[in-house]
């Protein structure tokens, strides 16, 4: 059992290409678990860091720093009551939710953790994560017209207009980025996701600063698109929660309104990958060939396991801090817990066998929990668009901007 | 290679039954007694005043046919882009004229105020 693990983890394709749907359902079931639990701690680190962006201490009460909310939230949505408004279109108001997690989900099978870690890799990847991520499109206006109420019409026809006119922007910055691969001795480029992070590696290059600065404006226009193309802050206008009430999910309730959360941050998750992948070299460490040789690789391949261990440090500092009332004595034990897992999980990734392995989901997570950062910090800072402001933005900026860069990145292709 | 495709339809199925399940058993912890003001369309509070489904500005059609045409646009440049390099300088000339064929349409519908939304 174990021989046959081992022999599955060293082989050089993904479950897919090979074949071996056994281990692409493993793959798929870990997907799952790891975005759920990716959603939960992004559902807690967000009211936290707005938190203190704002002064404020955010969830506190349930569990040591209130790192129970989530938990608590999530069975408070299980057991609460259901609500379908009498005249709401029954079918699609049951549908929509599913669909959109559905898409929302789906686009993390050709997402590449690493050159094997992947659930499979497709000659269309890019291709099929556009399409796939601008069907969720439909299960917001289905969403918004079943329900039959005025807050969720405006709000999914808002959310559609603004979804439809940041991905033109969106398609344009990959087709600059899939250009870029196919500047090689063949070519011929590559639209799949693993193939394009290994033309980075081919030409020593992220993409982000290829050819400077057009990588950069190319990567800067899919980083404004992708943020709008999650309906989240500054272009949250389909859930303006001053104007819109709630906006789509306005008349859902419950568990079915937590599949719109879960959506959300998963198709947030999704993005902030596909960005990783196009531009920011995906499983690649920084500085190859600048900070290269035995020492710099072994530093590199205990960072997992320092950074694991320096969160499981904060957790115990943590532990001190605590108020000495009786009253705090559980919390306190559960947080100095939670430290000592994390060190733990720290002390396992240390070990030769895990360190080499590990080394690409590691860099892999870091980039896109990089941007999710970036997302609580936008949300964090700028104030929300105007309708009016977003439409231009989407198409009298971004548009041509896209364009020109794509126009020019060609031209630099062809002349150096 | 079709076999790579095969795991999409896993994850489909999987999701497409789980979620299904994780609501009917949802049912089984949750009360269910709804009312008639609470099964009524949110509105802060108010009576809805008329059917909700009604007329909406015409700028979302715009917008819609809009994306067709440049969505298009963007499909098409896929497999230029992906053949780059070995098209070389025939390939960017002729994209160019695409291109400017395209822009001549956007710089239009720019003039138009196709674009602007009042």
């Amino acid at each position: 059992m174990l021989n046959y693990i081992k022999s599955y983890l060293d082989s050089t394709t993904t479950p897919g290409q090979a074949g071996n749907m056994f281990w692409a359902s493993v793959y798929i079931l870990l997907i799952f678990l790891g975005l759920s639990v990716a959603v939960i701690a992004m559902n807690w680190l967000e009211r936290k860091i707005l938190a203190h962006m704002q002064v404020r201490l955010g969830p506190m009460r349930v569990g040591p720093h209130g790192l129970l909310q989530p938990i608590a939230d999530a069975i408070k949505l299980l057991i609460k009551e259901d609500i379908m408004p009498s005249q709401a279109d029954g079918f699609v108001f049951w549908v929509a939710p599913i669909i959109v997690v559905i898409t929302a989900f789906t686009v993390f099978i050709v997402v590449p953790f690493g050159p094997t870690h992947a659930v499979t890799d497709m000659n269309i990847g890019v291709l099929f994560m556009l399409g796939v991520s601008s069907l969720s499109v439909l299960g917001i206006v289905m969403a918004g017209w079943a329900s039959n109420s005025h807050y969720p019409l405006m709000g999914a026809l808002r959310s559609s207009a603004q979804m439809v006119s940041y991905e033109i922007a969106m398609g344009l910055a990959v087709v600059s980025a899939v250009l870029m691969t196919s500047l090689n001795q063949t070519g011929t480029g590559t639209l799949s996701m693993i193939g394009i992070v290994q033309s980075q590696q081919a030409q020593q290059v992220w993409f982000a600063f290829k050819f400077f600065p057009l990588g950069l404006i190319a990567f800067f226009v899919f980083a404004v698109a992708m943020v709008a193309e999650t309906n989240r802050a500054p272009f949250d206008l389909p859930e303006a929660e001053s104007e819109l009430t709630a906006g789509f999910h306005t008349e859902y309730s419950g568990f079915r309104w937590s599949l719109f959360f879960l959506a959300e941050y998963s198709a947030m998750i999704a993005v902030s990958s596909i960005a990783v992948t196009l531009w920011l070299g995906g499983w690649l460490r920084p500085f190859p060939h600048l900070l290269s040789g035995s020492t710099w690789d072994v530093v590199f391949s205990l960072l997992p396991g320092i950074t694991f261990l320096l969160l499981g440090l904060i957790a115990l500092v943590g532990v001190f801090r605590m108020p000495k009332h009786p009253y705090f004595r559980v919390q306190t034990i559960g947080l100095a817990g939670f430290g000592v897992v994390l060190g733990l999980i720290g002390l396992l990734l240390f070990l030769p066998p895990v360190r080499g392995r590990i080394q690409d989901i590691f860099w892999f997570s870091a980039k896109v929990a990089f941007f999710m950062y970036l997302y609580i910090w936008y949300r964090g800072t700028f104030p929300r668009y105007r309708f009016d402001q977003l439409m231009k933005v989407g198409w009298k900026v971004l548009l041509p901007v896209g364009i020109g860069v794509l126009i020019l990145t060609a031209v630099a292709g062809v002349l150096l | 290679m079709p076999q790579n495709y095969v795991p999409i339809f896993i994850f489909i199925a999987l999701i497409g039954i789980l979620i299904p399940v994780t609501l009917l058993a949802a049912k089984l912890v949750r009360p269910e007694n709804p009312s008639k003001e609470k099964l009524m369309p949110y509105e802060c509070g108010i009576d809805p005043v008329d059917y909700s489904r009604g007329r909406y500005t015409v700028r979302y059609y715009i917008v819609a046919i809009l994306f067709v045409v440049f969505d298009v646009e963007t499909i098409f440049l896929f497999p230029w882009a992906v053949k780059f390099k070995a098209l070389g300088m025939f390939g960017l000339i002729e994209m160019l004229i695409f291109l400017a064929i395209l822009i001549v349409g956007y710089i239009w519908i720019w003039k138009k105020g196709a674009l602007e939304w009042v």
